[in-house]
């Protein structure tokens, strides 16, 4: 049974056996305006929480993304190479951003859930 | 920054109501996007024609007997040359021919001239203007204008059934069809288009007639800039600064030769100095290898891993469908073809040298 955690950067993650999927938010797809590009990081890469993870562009500018916990990359959306639309399409579905195994799964409790995500952006 | 800190546009309350999402630029709340964003925008504005609120930059009106005096001064510029109607684009420039503002001036009549400035650079424009205009018999009016652009390739048809016939107004000309409206055949996106200065009143009443057509849609900043830079046209701030002359920005064209060799404009002497030394850099395009746009603010280097330049606005171009860059590099990296390659967060994206514009201008000549 996974669990959806957000932070108040507009990130969801779904963790799901000790595996972090990370993507951002519907409503911080719809602040950035259509996607261009998205720089994706390597498989392996290790993260500390707060560390650029990945970087969307638009068409007018670059925003990153960051890391909500510590953990190791273990895949990237490589659909996003050819469609980076995708994230504005399906933020919460196929334009996921990365998996990452979780370093402490004790850092999870510092994040939001749904309702206080929601109360986050009003 | 707080929204108190921006001057907010007089028609804000239709950019609200058409779901627009807001941002500073130039001490103004501008609407950055509207619903259908940036991409459909810039794509719909090449296909059928955009309506623009550009009433952040500035009009004045330079008046009086000394006003050719005022501006032959001013501008590299041969004002009395003008034919009443013509615009010509033009600049301010410093002592050392550092470009100030760029600008569109429109000769109204014998001695009078419409003056089209950048919205941050209006208060700065103005206190030169007026410097320039001290013993001359010359007046600088700054006016209170709503300004709106319709560009594209509809923009003519839509305002032809708004009631306002453009057949006889070619590319850089304009008029003023009513008491305190200016109109011109103008614009910033490389497409046909119109630039209308006019009142607040009035200016509801168009924007009403003109997004009654279904051919037209507001379009924001973004989607302004993003064409601005694949017709290759230079954003002043970032492409044209007091550090860049006019020689080195390749905007030459913009001063005729007469002026070139005689004019006695403020920076004449260090801009003839200049071209005649031969630019030590050039503004040329870039086009970026692959999907990653090359921002403005990267550094730019030769195969060699020599630094030779910078990117001075870049982004993704809808219609070019690739990543689009303008920049400038050092005179012997500036050949059309030139491989370089920019810095984006310590990557090195190979980037190439490349004619502008991107798109092709398809202004209306006559």
């Amino acid at each position: 049974m996974a669990t959806t955690y957000f932070t108040e950067d507009h990130e969801w993650i779904r963790v799901e056996s000790g595996v972090a999927t990370v993507g951002i938010t519907d409503y911080a797809q719809e602040q950035l305006g259509d996607l261009v590009f998205v720089e994706l990081p390597e498989a392996g890469k290790s993260l500390k929480k707060g560390d650029v993870a990945v970087v969307v562009e638009s068409v007018k500018a670059a925003s990153d993304v960051y890391a909500p916990v510590d953990g190791e990359i273990v895949e990237a959306n490589a659909a996003l190479s050819g469609d980076p639309s995708l994230v504005n399409s399906a933020a919460t579905g196929d334009g996921w951003l990365w998996k990452m195994k979780l370093a402490d799964e004790g850092q999870l409790s510092g994040l939001l859930d749904e309702a206080g995500y929601k109360a986050h952006i009003g | 920054m707080a929204d108190g800190q921006f001057k907010s546009l007089p028609l804000e309350d239709m950019h609200k109501g058409a779901g627009a999402r807001f941002g500073g630029f130039a001490g103004w709340s501008m609407p950055l996007t509207y619903p259908p964003g940036v991409m459909k925008e810039h794509l719909h504005t090449r296909e059928h024609a955009g309506l623009f609120d550009i009433s952040h930059m500035k009009l004045f009106e330079v008046s009086g007997p000394g006003s050719i005096g005022l501006l032959n001064r001013a501008c590299p510029l041969d004002a009395g040359a003008l034919s009443t109607s013509q615009s010509k684009y033009t600049f301010l420039l410093t002592d050392t021919a550092g470009v100030i503002d760029d600008l569109i001036v429109t000769r109204l009549g014998e001695d009078r001239f419409m003056v089209v400035a950048n919205a941050g650079n209006a208060a700065i424009d103005e206190a030169h203007l007026r410097e320039i205009a001290k013993g001359r018999d010359a007046t600088v009016t700054p006016l209170d204008r709503v300004f709106l652009a319709l560009q594209g390739p509809e923009a003519a048809d839509i305002l032809s059934k708004a009631g306002i016939e453009t057949d006889s107004l070619t590319f850089m000309h304009g008029i003023e069809p009513h008491a305190n409206w200016f109109l011109s055949r103008s614009g910033y996106t490389g497409e046909d288009g119109f630039e209308i200065g006019l009142p607040e009143a009035d200016a509801r009443t168009l924007v009403g007639k003109i997004l009654s057509d279904p051919r037209a849609m507001w379009i924001g900043l973004a989607a302004r800039d993003s064409l601005r830079l694949e017709a290759g046209l230079c954003l002043h701030g970032q492409d044209i600064t007091p550090d860049t002359d006019p020689g080195s920005a390749g905007l030459m064209w913009a001063i005729s030769k007469d002026v070139r060799s005689e004019g006695d404009f403020i920076g004449a002497a260090a801009l003839r100095k200049l071209v005649a030394n031969g630019p030590a850099e050039k503004r040329v395009g870039l086009r970026p290898e692959g999907r990653q746009p090359v921002r403005a603010g990267s550094a730019l280097f030769d195969n060699d891993g020599n630094a030779i330049g910078r990117v001075t606005s870049g982004g993704f171009g809808p219609s070019a469908g690739t990543p689009v860059a303008m920049g400038y590099v050092t005179a012997a990296s500036a050949k059309a073809g030139t491989r370089l390659f920019a810095d984006v967060r310590g990557t090195k994206i190979p980037v190439d040298v490349s004619p502008l514009p991107f798109t092709p201008h398809r202004y209306r000549k006559g």
